[in-house]
């Protein structure tokens, strides 16, 4: 019994690590839909709504590359990932994608053999409480019981936070942001740590966001981005340049409202051209054809538009631009030129 | 047998006989198939070796050396996040083997007391004792873990509800104990100087109730009096310990649980995720042991018990010697697996992050590492080697108690 359920494993890891190999464009064009990897629900990331509809601004990057591959940004099939199973689940051929807040490090990029595809949020790890606590910086959290997602760069920060200050803490590990709020909210915890952007959309789904407070602190950076299985390089480069048509669009004033009227003629901006595809052919380079970016910014708009939609200040999330600001106006957000 | 083979002509071997000749075909079979599976698990094995080795990850058990970097709540053994992920793995393991006894000792208790209250005369005892073997069983393990995690979650008191003058919650038994949502909190024994005499006490007079025992029972072999052994054996097990315990002049005391800061301080912790597992894994198989409790019981043919009232034997003595001892042959094994079960379930922990050997081995140190294949093989090697450790220790009981067939 033993000796199969270990053969069963081999089988699992050998056919699925097979199947990674195949190119994934022609598999994605075969079966006519995106497998996307997305969180559990985290609201104005990727949380699914009243009719069951996955909607947020990572969501959305994986509709932009459906457009772009496919043509409909219906077409994602979405596959809820925890932070433990995500890794799993891109290896071994699962999703064909992941756009699910995961921290661009040396070690994912290098030894789990991962391509980080560009970053769509500058994040940072922070610490929210209650208001009723009285504590008003992270310094002061000695002794705290700190409620935390296992198997994310957050408990590895955690640790080297509470070391290099001398502090002790009591770490509870819980599987899924929805456990942590439990927890959080019924005092089990005095601290829920996770990054700010988690935090804010965490908060946002509490009854009383009011009686809650993030700490001023920022203890580690999370460039967050969409990230694909390395070694097939055409595909990462599809997911990457959709990333870049969208960050493009919005330092280039092209939104959802006037692309219709930027792609029916050619416009003074050669850059928009070679984009929206009336000039050149960079789709047929990545094996797509030349509307690949039209379709993609189409689909949900430019970069800054998902942002306001989706997480932006007027939503429940509020997350000012900050760090996301386009380069020109302070910001990181900065794509790589389209020629 | 030699003379009449001898005798017979012998034909001489064809290879269609390996197929056609009875006393060749099963070997044949048996070549073929090991050929097969053999073949089978080779292409595997070579199959996801060449497949890791194409994804840049071939089988290597280094990381286990390096630093994991994470924390874990509750450690048996000294731990922080700069020792390395094969530490992790080893106070992943103990905690495992810590929910494992606590679980195995507890639903062999309430095993045996519900197997017996099923097996009642009265009615209502006996029908309660069937609504909970069958409520609980009925329903998945790790339904009941959630479950006793979400009830001390949402029930009991944070810790800052015992604060200020006028506090919400309280504590138990004078200060001593207290319950809150992220678990009990109860007194430590602290151990100061002279302590060591009142420990060595205590272990000689555990030594002395044993060796009492066998006096007793060699006395009552031979002059068939009967002592009361319980009361002695209590008077033992507590009268010396107790009274070197005001002779040293209280060298052990308590550590009070006590609220400082965020938390309880001082005293043990009991991490409700550790006691939710733990009641669930031992309610719920003791449901299981319970049946088989009563299966064994029931197993004893009934000419036993009256033969033994036929001799005169009271009604107690009569289960102690007589029916327990024929119904245990039935119910160890059945108990083995059990044991092995509570073990094996045990790794569902990660559902109220209890860090067991599942939750760092399996969990986070796969995660953080990406070494899948690795840690999952370490993972079930750990599980085998407990369960089969169990196993040959029961079986080993087991023998001792089988009927001696001589």
């Amino acid at each position: 019994m033993k000796k199969s359920v270990f053969l069963g494993a081999l089988t699992v890891a050998g056919l699925a690590a097979s199947w990674a190999t195949a190119g994934t464009l022609d598999d994605v064009k075969a079966k006519g839909f995106l497998q996307c990897g997305v969180s559990t629900g985290l609201v104005g990331f990727a949380a699914p709504d009243a009719n069951g509809n996955w909607a947020g601004f990572d969501v959305s990057v994986c509709r932009a590359v459906a457009a772009a591959v496919l043509g409909d940004p219906q077409a994602v099939k979405f596959t809820p990932t925890t932070g433990k199973t995500r890794f799993t689940a891109l290896a071994s051929g699962e999703v064909d994608m992941l756009a699910r807040n995961t921290t661009w490090t040396f070690t994912r990029d290098v030894d789990l053999k991962f391509t980080f595809d560009g970053v769509n949020y500058y994040d940072g790890q922070g610490f929210m409480v209650p208001k009723s606590l009285g504590v008003s910086s992270a310094k002061e959290l000695d002794g705290a019981t700190v409620c935390i997602q296992t198997g994310t760069t957050t408990e590895l920060n955690l640790a080297d936070f509470f070391r290099s200050n001398n502090m002790k803490y009591e770490p509870v590990p819980i599987e899924t942001n929805a456990e942590a709020q439990q927890q959080f909210l019924s005092g089990a915890c005095d601290v829920y740590t996770t990054d700010r952007s988690g935090l804010a959309a965490t908060r946002a789904a509490f009854e009383k966001p009011g009686d809650y407070v993030i700490l001023p602190e920022t203890i580690s950076k999370e460039p967050l981005g969409p990230l694909t299985r390395q070694g097939d390089d055409q595909w990462s480069d599809i997911v990457r340049w959709t990333l870049n048509a969208l960050i493009s669009a919005e330092e280039l004033g092209i939104t959802s409202a006037n692309i219709d009227e930027m792609a029916k003629a050619k416009t003074k901006n050669p850059e928009i051209n070679r984009i929206l595809g009336t000039a050149g052919d960079l789709g047929g380079m990545l094996g797509l054809d030349k509307k690949w970016a039209y379709r993609a910014i189409k689909a949900g708009g430019n970069y800054g538009e998902l942002f306001e939609k989706y997480i932006g200040e007027k939503t429940a999330i509020g997350l000012a631009r900050g760090l996301n600001a386009q380069w020109k106006k302070g910001g990181l957000i900065y794509s790589p030129p389209f020629r | 047998m030699t003379a009449i083979s001898d005798n017979e002509p012998r034909a001489a071997f064809r290879l269609s006989m390996l197929i056609y000749d009875t006393r060749y075909r099963s070997l044949t079979i048996q070549v073929v198939a090991m050929v097969l599976f053999m073949l089978g698990a080779g292409w595997l094995i070579s199959n996801a070796a060449a497949n890791l080795a194409a994804l840049g990850k071939p089988l290597s058990f280094g990381f286990l050396s390096q630093p994991s970097g994470y924390d874990i709540n509750q450690h048996l053994i000294a731990y922080n996040s700069q020792m390395s992920h094969a530490r992790a793995a080893l106070v992943g393991l103990l905690n495992t083997l810590l929910v494992s006894v606590m679980g195995c000792v507890s639903a062999t208790i309430i095993g045996v007391f519900i197997g017996v209250l099923r097996l009642s005369k009265n009615w209502v005892v006996s029908r309660l004792a069937a609504f909970y073997i069958e409520g609980l069983r009925n329903v998945p393990v790790l339904l009941w873990i959630v479950l006793a995690m979400a009830i001390f979650i949402e029930t009991l008191p944070a810790p800052r509800a015992f604060r200020g003058a006028n506090p919400s919650a309280t504590m138990y038994l004078d200060n001593m104990v207290a319950f809150t949502n992220r678990g009990f909190y109860i007194p430590k024994p602290v151990f100061h100087s002279g302590s060591w005499l009142v420990v060595l006490v205590f272990f000689l007079s555990l030594v002395g109730i044993v060796v009492f025992g066998r006096w007793a029972r060699k006395r009552f072999e031979d002059t068939g009096q009967l002592l009361p052994t319980f009361w002695i054996k209590l008077g033992i097990f507590f009268i010396p310990a107790i009274l070197f315990y005001f002779i040293m002049g209280h060298p052990i005391t308590l550590d009070y649980p006590a609220l400082k800061g965020f938390n309880f301080k001082g005293g043990f912790h009991l991490r409700n995720s550790l006691i939710a597992l733990w009641l669930a894994l031992s309610f719920y198989t003791a449901t299981y042991i319970a049946e088989a409790v009563r299966a064994g019981i029931q197993a004893v043919s009934k000419g036993q018990t009256e033969a033994a009232y036929a001799l005169g034997l009271r009604p107690t003595r009569t289960t102690q010697l007589i029916i327990l001892p024929q119904a245990l042959r039935i119910i160890i094994p059945v108990l083995i697996s059990q044991y092995l079960n509570l073990t094996k379930n045990s790794s569902l922990a990660i559902a109220v992050g209890y860090m067991d050997i599942t939750g760092t081995l399996g969990g986070i140190t796969l995660n953080q590492t990406g070494r899948e294949m690795e840690s999952l093989m370490l993972l079930m090697a750990a599980y085998l080697v407990i369960s089969l450790s169990v196993s040959s220790v029961m079986n080993w009981y087991n023998n001792s108690v089988k009927l001696k067939e001589r």
